[in-house]
């Protein structure tokens, strides 16, 4: 769990999300959206109403984990780029600083190149983005350990019921 | 996360939470096996549980391939890891890969800079409906050194499934409690 976990405030997630719609509209895709290493999903653009966002994620960060594991044997450090070709859609994952997943799918109406173009310009606003929050959050664990008010802090065993109920 | 020997039951866990979970609760239960339904990567169910103080508490379960062959895949499913449940498979005959597959995890587990003591952990003890099961007792000697919680199992009819992840669920989020 340590060193995994991402806090992240309101203002941070609208200029991820701002960033998705940015990349959604110039990169003429279908759908874009960004998910953490352990498949959490953390923001989307574009129509994905009839898609499985959280099945999507889980199985994207499985996909990144089995080609690091690959990449590893082969003595890489990573591979930060794959892309899967179908009759339709096409789908284009890009690693970003280590630590999070940019996912773009397209159709014909798009093309590689300008995915990656356009993928390439977010991915470093993005690292940005995550560099600050990184740097953030260690200079509030440094200030003051816990953050103001905890909603955890509070939990019961009669809540961990409820959940079971 | 679901660990065990091959064939131990975690799919089976998998599928009666989602066969007895509210629709909407739910996402897909994924499942990358093979055609003979032996799991390949992981299978995976997405379960939201409802609100704790207003916030919505969601849980994501998954499964190791149990195969000894897969321990590559194996590895990559640990990373990130919240709570581990060893599904053991009761009968005599398995005992053997029981204690190979806790061996395998334990020193998984320290790859990733883990370890059993300090993570939210349960054991259950699966199968027990067959006729050649080992007594609790001796599984517990085997297989539960460090005396975590554990529950008794039979998948296919449900028998301990959710009490098993609630145990697990319940240590997840008293941890979250320590560290936030």
């Amino acid at each position: 769990m340590a060193g995994s976990d991402l806090v992240m405030y309101d203002s941070e997630f609208h200029k991820i999300d701002e960033e998705l719609q940015k990349l959604h509209q110039q990169a003429n895709a279908n759908i874009v959206f960004l998910v953490d290493k352990n498949g959490q999903l953390i923001a989307s653009a574009g129509d994905t109403h009839n898609i499985d966002t959280t099945s999507l994620a889980s199985l994207t960060a499985g996909n990144i984990a089995a080609t690091g594991g690959i990449a590893r044997l082969l003595g890489e450090k990573e591979f930060s780029i794959l892309f899967h070709e179908g009759e339709k859609d096409n789908i284009h994952i890009s690693l970003i600083g280590q630590r999070v997943i940019l996912v773009v799918i397209f159709d014909q109406r798009s093309s590689i190149g300008l995915v990656r173009l356009r993928v390439k310009k977010t991915a470093d606003v993005l690292a940005r983005i995550f560099d600050e929050m990184t740097s953030k959050a260690e200079k509030e664990k440094v200030e003051g350990g816990k953050t103001a008010e905890s909603p955890f802090a509070e939990i019961s065993d009669e809540d961990i019921d409820n959940l079971f109920r | 996360m679901y660990y065990g020997p091959g064939l131990c039951g975690k799919t089976t866990n998998l599928q009666f939470i989602y066969k007895k979970t509210n629709p909407e609760q739910k996402g897909k239960l994924i499942s990358l096996a093979t055609e003979t339904e032996r799991t390949l990567f992981f299978d995976f169910l997405p379960l939201a549980l409802g609100d704790i103080r207003g916030f919505k508490v969601r849980f994501h379960l998954y499964t190791v391939p149990g195969q000894v062959f897969y321990a590559a895949s194996r590895k990559l499913i640990l990373k990130g890891v919240d709570g581990v449940i060893f599904v053991a498979d009761s009968q005599i005959e398995r005992m053997e890969a029981n204690i190979e597959s806790m061996d395998d995890l334990k020193i998984n587990l320290a790859e990733q800079g883990y370890s059993l003591e300090k993570l939210p952990y349960a054991v259950q003890y699966n199968k027990r409906d067959l006729p050649n099961v080992a007594p609790v007792d001796e599984m517990n000697k085997l297989l539960n050194g460090s005396s975590a919680q554990w529950f008794e199992g039979v998948a296919p009819t449900g028998v301990g499934v959710f009490e098993t992840l609630k145990g697990v669920a319940r240590q997840v989020l008293l941890e979250l409690k320590k560290h936030y």
